[in-house]
C-alpha cells in the first residue's frame, strides 16, 4: 500500500545573492493515513522548511528542491500554478503558529473559511456559510453563527486557533500539516487545542505531521517521533522506542532522562554549544562538534540513517 | 455606520465655529487696511470714512464678527472690495474651477500610484523596482512649476498640440465638460499630478510590500488562493494606510496650487486668494479661506469615514 506521503532524500537550499543557505538536507519519511508524526528539534533545524515544502510554500526565485515528495504517488515539487494551488488547502493544509497573524485582519472569520471552501468546492456562498457553520460547531467554538461575523482582533487566540483548524479542515484534507500549533498559547487552552487536534485526526482519519519545540507535547500527541539536527532527521522511531530508549546522542540529551510526567513546556535547549553554519554542504556529521561519543571515523563522512530494527532508524556510526 | 458618519458630522460643529472665529482673526490681525488698499493716497478723509462705515470697518471686532457670521450663515458672503461683485460668486466659481482641477490630478495621480506602487512591490526584478522608485522621486523632487512652463513649451509653443493657458476655448469663466474644455486641463493636470503621484506612489509601494511579507499572505497561498484573490487581499489591507495619504495629498490639491495656476492663467482658488492677497480684499480672503476650511474638514471625515468602513480594528468610538 502506497503511504499517504511519502518524503525521499528531500533537499532544499535558499540561494540569496549574499549567501547560500542548506536548510534542509536529506530528510526521508513516511506518513501514513491516520498516523501521527511529530518532528523535534532545536530552533534552525528545519523544521518549517521541511514542512512547508510539502506545499511548496517557500518563495519560488530563490529556493532550490531537490528530492521527492509524493502526495499518494503524486509528485508535488514538479507542480506549479493550478495544479499546485488544486493541492494547497484542499489535500494538504496547514495550521501554523502564530493564528493571530495567519488570519487577514481585514477580513472576517467566516469570509476567509467561506473563499476555502468556494474555492475547492464549488459551493454556492450560502452552502459554503454553512459548511463554515458546521466547521466552527466542530471545533466547538461556542456560539458559532455570530463568530462567522467576527474579525480575527475580536477572538481569543485559542478560539483563532479553534477556527484556524476549521479553516484548514474545510476542504476534508488528507493530510494536515502544524507547525507548533499550540507554542502561541497559554498552557491550559494548549492542552485543549492539542486534544481537539487528536480527537479531529481520529474521526475523519487524518495524517498528520506535527512541528514542535516541546517534547512533552510531541510525546502527547505522536504515533512516531523524528528528530531533526542541521537540516536532517537523525532519529525516526515509534514514540515509545523514542521516549524510552532514543539512540542518537543528540536525541538522548534531549530526552532520555527527561521524558516523564510533567514534561510538557520543557524546551530543548539543555545541550552545549550551537547547530552548525548551514552555508555548506556538512561533509561529516554534523553534531559532531556537540557530541561526547564522537569518533575519527565521524568525521570521515556523513553518517547515513541506519535501521536499528524495521521501525526504527538513526543517523550515527556509533549508535547504530 | 451611516450613524456614525453623522454623529462625525455633528462633532464638526464646534470644530467649524473654532475655524471661522480663526479665519476672521487671522485676516484682521494681518497688518495693512482694506479701505486703503482701494482709495487712492490722497483721497479725502471723509470718504475714507465714508467707505468705512459702508464696509462696517468702524465697529469693534467683536460686532463685525458676529455680523460676519450671521450673513455669512445666512448665505451672503459681502462684496468682494476689489470687484465690487458678490463674494460667494467669486469665491464659488473659483473653487470650483480648482476642485474640477484637482479631481483630474487625483484620478490620474492615483490611479497611476496604485498601479506602479503595486507593481513594484510585487517586482522580483530589480529594474522594476529601480523605474518606479525613481519616477516617485522625480514627482517629489522635479518643481512642479518648472515642469508647467516645459509642458507648454514643448506641447503649445513647439508641437502647438494643446492650449497653453485658459479655461475653455473662448475663455469665458465657467467651466464645462466637453471635449473642448477637457483639452484645456491635460497640461495643468499633468503639472498637478506630479506630486500626489510621486508621493502616493511611495506609499503604496512601501504599504503593499510590508504587507507582503505578512505571514496571512502566505497563509493564503497555502489555502490555494489564486494571484488575483491575494491580491485583493493585499490591496485591502493596504487601504487604510493609503487613503489616508491620499486625503492629505488631495487637501493639497484643494487649497488650489497657486504657481500652477499661474503659470495657466487657471482662475482658480490659487489665483483668487493671490489677488485677493494684494488687494487686501478682506470680504474675499475671508469667504475663501471659510469655504476651504470647510472643505478640508468634508475631506478630513470622508476619509475617516472610509477608513472605518475598510479596517474593523478602527473603532468607531
Ligand atoms: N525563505 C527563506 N529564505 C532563506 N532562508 C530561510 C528561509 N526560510 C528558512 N530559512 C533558513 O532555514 C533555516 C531553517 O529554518 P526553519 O524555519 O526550518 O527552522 P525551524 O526548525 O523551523 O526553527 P524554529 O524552531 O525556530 O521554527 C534557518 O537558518 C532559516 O534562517
Ligand atoms: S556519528 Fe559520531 S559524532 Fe555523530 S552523533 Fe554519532 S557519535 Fe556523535
Ligand atoms: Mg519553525
Amino acid at each position: 500500500m502506497t503511504p499517504l506521503l511519502s518524503v525521499k532524500d528531500l533537499q532544499v537550499t535558499f540561494v540569496t545573492p549574499d549567501r547560500t543557505i542548506h536548510a534542509v538536507n536529506g530528510v526521508s519519511f513516511d506518513v501514513k493515513r491516520g498516523e501521527t508524526l511529530g518532528i523535534l528539534g532545536e530552533s534552525g533545524s528545519g523544521k518549517s522548511v521541511t514542512l512547508r515544502s510539502i506545499l511548496k510554500l517557500h518563495p519560488a526565485h530563490r529556493t532550490r528542491w531537490s528530492g521527492s515528495i509524493a502526495l499518494e504517488g503524486d509528485e508535488v515539487l514538479t507542480m506549479e500554478g493550478r495544479a499546485l494551488a488544486n493541492l494547497r488547502g484542499r489535500r494538504v493544509s496547514m495550521i501554523f503558529q502564530e493564528p493571530a497573524t495567519a488570519f487577514d485582519p481585514v477580513f472576517t472569520i467566516g469570509q476567509q473559511i467561506t473563499e476555502s471552501v468556494r474555492r475547492h468546492t464549488g459551493k454556492s456562498e450560502a452552502e459554503a456559510m454553512k459548511r463554515a457553520k458546521d466547521l466552527l460547531e466542530m471545533v466547538r467554538i461556542p456560539s458559532p453563527a455570530q463568530r462567522l461575523a467576527a474579525y480575527p482582533h475580536e477572538m481569543s487566540g485559542g478560539m483563532r486557533q479553534r477556527a484556524m483548524i476549521a479553516l484548514a479542515l474545510s476542504c476534508d484534507p488528507s493530510l494536515l500539516l502544524a507547525d507548533e500549533p499550540t507554542t502561541a498559547l497559554d498552557a491550559t487552552v494548549q492542552i485543549q487545542v492539542l486534544l481537539l487536534i487528536r480527537e479531529l485526526q481520529r474521526e475523519l482519519d487524518l495524517g498528520v505531521i506535527f512541528v514542535t519545540h516541546d517534547i512533552g507535547v510531541a510525546v502527547e500527541v505522536s504515533d512516531r517521533v523524528g528528530v531533526m539536527y542541521a537540516g536532517k532527521l537523525v532519529e525516526l522511531a515509534g514514540v515509545e522506542q523514542m521516549a524510552d530508549a532514543p539512540r542518537h546522542p543528540y536525541s538522548r540529551g534531549l530526552l532520555a532522562s527527561t521524558v516523564h510526567d510533567g514534561m510538557r513546556g520543557q524546551r530543548l535547549e539543555a545541550i552545549p554549544g550551537a547547530p552548525p553554519d548551514l552555508g555548506e554542504v556538512p561533509a561529516a556529521c554534523s553534531f559532531a562538534p556537540r557530541c561526547k561519543s564522537v569518533e575519527p571515523r565521524c568525521l570521515a563522512a556523513p553518517p547515513p540513517l541506519k535501521p536499528v530494527d524495521d521501525s526504527h532508524f538513526v543517523r550515527c556510526v556509533v549508535a547504530a | 455606520m451611516l450613524l456614525y458618519a453623522l454623529r462625525r458630522l455633528l462633532y464638526l460643529v464646534p470644530v467649524a465655529f473654532g475655524v471661522s472665529l480663526l479665519v476672521f482673526a487671522l485676516v484682521h490681525l494681518a497688518p495693512g487696511d482694506a479701505i486703503s488698499a482701494i482709495v487712492p493716497p490722497d483721497a479725502p478723509q471723509e470718504v475714507v470714512d465714508k467707505l468705512r462705515t459702508y464696509y462696517g470697518f468702524d465697529k469693534p471686532l467683536p460686532v463685525q464678527y458676529f455680523r460676519w457670521m450671521l450673513v455669512t450663515l445666512g448665505g451672503d458672503f459681502g462684496t468682494s472690495i476689489g470687484t465690487g461683485r458678490p463674494v460667494f460668486e467669486e469665491v464659488g466659481g473659483a473653487f470650483l474651477n480648482t476642485i474640477v482641477l484637482a479631481i483630474a490630478a487625483c484620478i490620474v495621480a492615483f490611479s497611476l500610484a496604485v498601479v506602479l506602487g503595486t507593481a513594484a512591490a510585487y517586482a522580483r526584478s530589480r529594474a522594476v523596482d529601480r523605474i518606479v522608485t525613481s519616477i516617485a522621486l522625480i514627482g517629489v523632487s522635479v518643481p512642479h512649476f518648472w515642469l508647467a512652463i516645459v509642458l507648454v513649451i514643448v506641447f503649445s509653443v513647439e508641437l502647438g498640440w494643446l492650449p497653453p493657458m485658459g479655461l475653455g476655448p473662448e475663455n469665458v469663466a465657467g467651466w464645462r465638460l466637453d471635449l473642448d474644455h477637457l483639452r484645456y486641463m491635460i497640461l495643468p493636470t499633468v503639472a498637478l499630478s506630479m506630486i500626489p503621484l510621486g508621493v502616493m506612489t511611495r506609499t503604496v509601494r512601501s504599504t503593499v510590500k510590508e504587507i507582503l511579507n505578512m505571514e496571512f499572505v502566505t497563509a493564503l497561498q497555502a489555502k490555494g488562493m489564486n494571484d488575483g484573490r491575494i491580491l485583493l487581499h493585499v490591496l485591502k489591507n493596504a487601504a487604510p494606510t493609503c487613503l489616508a495619504v491620499m486625503g492629505l495629498q488631495a487637501g493639497n490639491l484643494i487649497g488650489g496650487s497657486i504657481l500652477i495656476e499661474t503659470v495657466f492663467s487657471w482662475p482658480g482658488t490659487g489665483f483668487l486668494l493671490n489677488s485677493a492677497i494684494f488687494r487686501r480684499d478682506l470680504p474675499v480672503l475671508q469667504g475663501a479661506t471659510l469655504v476651504l476650511a470647510f472643505f478640508f474638514m468634508m475631506l478630513n471625515l470622508t476619509v475617516d469615514v472610509i477608513q472605518t468602513m475598510v479596517d474593523p480594528r478602527i473603532k468607531r468610538g
